[in-house]
């Protein structure tokens, strides 16, 4: 009765000491893990769609190796890569790929699978695109109509091969009252577009995941600009001594394994009644199209 | 607004059947943010209390850094803990980067301004004479610390519900440090934002109805505390 | 009596003023003693440098004859006082919790620390407050707990800093009587500090009277009251009436004292020319009403009229211009008896032994 019951400062410092213990064995736990474990740096877009949920796993199964999934922009992905914070690259942004790999921070950059970009809009049309072939064409009439539209805007391979179609078709866009951006993710900028009722690009497999309930309809797709295609680049392991190549070479072969490429050609088809993304290992970029 | 009635009807089934998915999201995130908010508990005590019971030139400079750091901003910690973490930054020798040790390490930083500052908040409304009290009745250095966070526990466990509240709702720095890694860095905001740009609003709705529970929780002790006084 | 506990030399300076300045001070086993004082006169800190709660700046304190801090280490003096404050200051926990403080702090085991603390509650009549949250007692309740907490360690000196302040009339009394009580049965040396001077009267076998962290007098009550060393204690222990004067005449026993133009005879010792200070307490005056055929024994009675009656509770307080100021206290029913009022005639006596005279020169 007299007794401090349990004297709760010194309960405090056990529980304290206990949690420090907790920590430093989930630390040294990771430390064991880390040699096995494979940083994936990537763009949203492919965690989004969900292909790498089901990926993922039978690499680790078959593998052994542990992957850490970081799904960011594609430009920061490789500025990711390019400082040895990622062992492999799963990418779709070709022209900033070719600089990452002429600058050395590559050492084998391989094609994976391709969807497509299209460009999506209100039902409305108000700058009336609907149908037409060449994006560049439809990029221009929504700047001549003024009719807004929604930038992704975070340096992504999105926004990468949307700055293309603009500087191609030869528009000024910057600072325009009708190019807005959002700085987000592909699906949220579907949803703003949605909301907003203004015309975006997208990529096919985001967009068709996100389809049911958005209200946004593909209005010009096919043309060959719209190409949108993935690479795996594993990075130069002179470069950087403390990344996990052979991680990063078994991820990249994985991702152009038979086995995947059969997984890629199937993925989505249940759900969403068509492929999200097309099987291309093996191929060139010049053999694509549409 | 069919979206969101639909998620919501989602989301109570997910809730109801204990979705494993969710389950397991909530369960880690009750342990990253619960580990945090001790470690935390562990610093920000110590040096509320040391800071509360004792006067030292530059005093007040401290008091002011504490509670600047009450308001600091999780993506701030985050992109540190991150740059410091880098395999090629100072402490890329742990080798902690994308993994739940970095994430309570983040959210630690986070919690310990937070029970430091209000720690000393909770030492200092303790009345003035009540040291010499404990004093006059013979109590030694120790014993009268110790008295005293006894005295202040009420208000100290509300500093342990505003740390944990303040990490487990925190996104920013969980994100940049953890890498939002499926069943193993992925905690209820990480998620939710994720569920979000992918469309699935049912998970992310269930997932925000959990976040808003411990919000409510938290803040019913909170409340409780407030309300409750000190004997004369 | 032996000295328990002694100044010597004592200063304590924050801040960069002088708070207390004693340079000699003996409190004896057993004795009660009050400090008294207006608010910022240095009771408290006094108080807190005796019980060695507050480092002195110079000087020493001797328990028992040894230094505290040095030959007496801190925590063991500490650990034989026990200190009660205004506010009662319990702990978050049941009444017993707190009254068993103390004990638990000292490592007194758990079955002798309930039979002190059961005695203690019995004592201080809180018993069926035993288990009790101190969040929910009253302020009486309360105060008798942190009395109750400091007696059960047996102080040897107990301090009380305006233990009664805060309480109000009724319970304060009934507080009082028992606290008399337990000082009467265990005879625990006593200081406490309070501006209360009945209080003060009524409790200390001595009364200290400090005025800018001095103390200005010590002495027995009766002293105090009644023969004042200077103005300021003569005033403060409720003389209402301070003249000066000069001395015109004396004899072996009295002195005549010219104050205004109106002469005074009173006991005490003085020269001729010398300038004194009379001491007159209000309790001291009579008031009779001047028609000619009533003639007091007292040589010292002065016509005059009354400026102003101020009601005072139980008496009133009647102010006199006689030539000089001066006040009386009467009761309510000699007021009405009397049928004085404001401007009327009065004639006022004091008796020569009842005025104290303090000479300016010192003696």
């Amino acid at each position: 009765m007299l007794k401090f019951k349990r004297n709760p400062f010194l309960t405090g410092i056990a529980l304290a000491a206990a949690a420090l213990v907790i920590a430093a064995g989930i630390t040294t736990a990771e430390a064991a893990k880390a040699q096995k474990a494979v940083i994936l740096a990537t763009t949203t877009s492919t965690q989004d769609s969900g292909l790498l949920d089901t990926l993922i796993p039978m690499f680790e199964k078959k593998t052994g190796y542990f992957v850490k999934t970081i799904a960011v922009g594609s430009g920061q992905a490789m500025a990711m890569g390019a400082k040895g914070e990622a062992d492999v690259l799963l990418v779709h942004s070709p022209a900033a790929e070719k600089k990452f790999m002429a600058d050395g921070n590559g050492v084998e950059r391989r094609l994976v699978m391709h969807n497509d970009f299209i460009i999506v809009g209100p039902p409305s049309d108000p700058a009336k695109i609907k149908g037409m072939k060449k994006a560049t064409e439809a990029f221009k009439k929504i700047a001549a109509a003024g009719s807004i539209f929604m930038s992704r805007g975070d340096k992504s391979g999105t926004h990468a091969k949307e700055m293309d179609i603009w500087k191609t078709a030869g528009v000024k866009y910057e600072g325009e009252k009708w190019y807005q951006q959002t700085g987000l993710g592909m699906g949220q900028t579907l949803a703003v577009a949605a909301e907003k009722k203004t015309y975006t690009l997208a990529d096919r497999g985001t967009y068709l995941a996100l389809k049911k309930g958005l209200g946004l309809d593909i209005l010009v797709e096919g043309d060959g600009i719209l190409l949108n295609i993935y690479h795996v680049i594993e990075v130069n392991p002179k470069k950087w001594t403390k990344a996990n190549f052979a991680g990063g070479k078994a991820f990249a072969d994985f991702m152009v394994s038979k086995d995947v490429q059969a997984v890629i050609k199937t993925f989505g088809v249940e759900k969403f009644g068509s492929p999200l993304f097309f099987p291309d290992a093996g191929k060139k970029v010049e053999d694509l199209g549409l | 607004m069919d979206i969101i009635l639909d998620g919501i009807r989602q989301a109570f089934i997910l809730l109801v059947t204990f979705d494993p998915e969710v389950l397991g999201i909530t369960w880690f995130s009750l342990k990253v943010s619960g580990t945090a908010t001790f470690i935390s508990l562990f610093f920000g005590m110590s040096v509320g209390t040391v800071v509360a019971l004792t006067q030292f030139p530059g005093r007040k400079f401290v008091v002011s850094l504490i509670n600047t750091g009450m308001a600091l901003p999780p993506v701030v910690v985050g992109l540190f803990v991150t740059i410091f973490l880098w395999r090629n930054g100072p402490l890329g020798f742990l080798e902690i980067l994308y993994t739940p040790a970095a994430m309570i390490l983040a959210q630690a930083i986070i919690a310990t301004p937070i029970v430091t500052g209000i720690s000393l908040a909770s030492m200092q409304q303790l009345p003035k004479k009540l040291r010499l009290q404990i004093l006059a009745l013979g109590a030694t250095r120790l014993q009268m610390v110790r008295i005293l966070i006894r005295e202040a526990r009420l208000p100290l466990l509300a500093a342990v519900m505003a740390g944990f509240g303040g990490v487990i709702s925190e996104v920013g720095a969980s994100i940049m440090v953890g890498g939002n890694i499926k069943g193993y860095t992925r905690v209820l905001t990480t998620a939710t934002v994720m569920e979000t740009s992918r469309g699935n609003f049912d998970v992310a709705i269930a997932l925000g109805i959990i976040l808003l529970l411990f919000a409510y929780a938290i803040n019913l002790v909170l409340t409780y505390v407030q309300q409750r006084e000190r004997p004369r | 009596m032996t000295t328990i506990l002694a100044a010597r030399n004592l200063k304590v300076i924050r801040g960069g003023s002088l708070l207390v300045d004693v340079p000699g001070m003996d409190i004896c086993d057993g004795e009660t003693l009050s400090l008294i004082g207006p608010n910022g006169a240095g009771k408290t800190t006094l108080l807190q440098a005796l019980s060695y709660l507050m480092k002195p700046s110079a000087g020493e304190i001797l328990f028992r004859g040894q230094a505290v801090g040095t030959a007496q280490p801190k925590l063991e003096y500490r650990r034989r006082l026990a200190m009660v404050f205004q506010e009662p200051l319990l702990f978050d926990t049941t009444v017993f919790g707190n009254v068993a403080s103390g004990l638990k702090i000292r490592g007194i085991g758990a079955s002798e620390a309930q039979r002190i603390v059961e005695s203690q509650l019995e004592r201080f009549g809180i018993a069926h407050l035993r288990d009790r949250s101190a969040r929910t007692l009253s302020g009486g309740e309360a105060q008798r707990t942190s009395l109750a907490r400091a007696f059960a360690i047996s102080p040897e000196i107990l301090f009380l800093d305006e233990p009664f302040a805060a309480l109000d009339p009724p319970t304060r009394e009934s507080i009082v009587t028992d606290l008399e009580k337990v000082l009467a049965e265990t005879k625990t040396t006593t200081i406490m500090a309070t501006h209360d001077r009945n209080e003060a009267l009524r409790l200390s076998d001595r009364i200290a009277v400090m005025e800018g962290g001095r103390i200005a007098q010590i002495d027995r009550p009766a002293v105090i009251m009644n023969q004042p060393v200077d103005e300021f204690v003569a005033s403060f222990v409720g003389t209402e009436t301070i003249l000066e004067g000069d001395v015109r005449d004396t004899n072996e026993t009295a002195l005549i004292v010219g104050v205004n133009g109106s002469e005074i005879e009173v006991v005490g010792k003085g020269r001729v020319g010398e300038r004194v200070i009379l001491c007159i307490r209000p309790e001291n005056v009579t008031l009779t009403i001047p028609d000619g055929t009533v003639k007091t024994s007292a040589r010292n009675t002065f016509r005059g009229r009354i400026g102003r009656i101020v009601p005072m509770g139980l008496f009133h307080k009647v102010e006199i211009a006689c030539g000089f100021p001066l006040v009386a206290y009467v009761t309510t029913h000699a007021l009405e008896d009397l049928s004085m009022k404001e401007g009327n005639e009065i004639a006022a006596s004091v008796k020569a032994t009842a005025i104290h005279v303090i000479r300016k020169s010192g003696t």
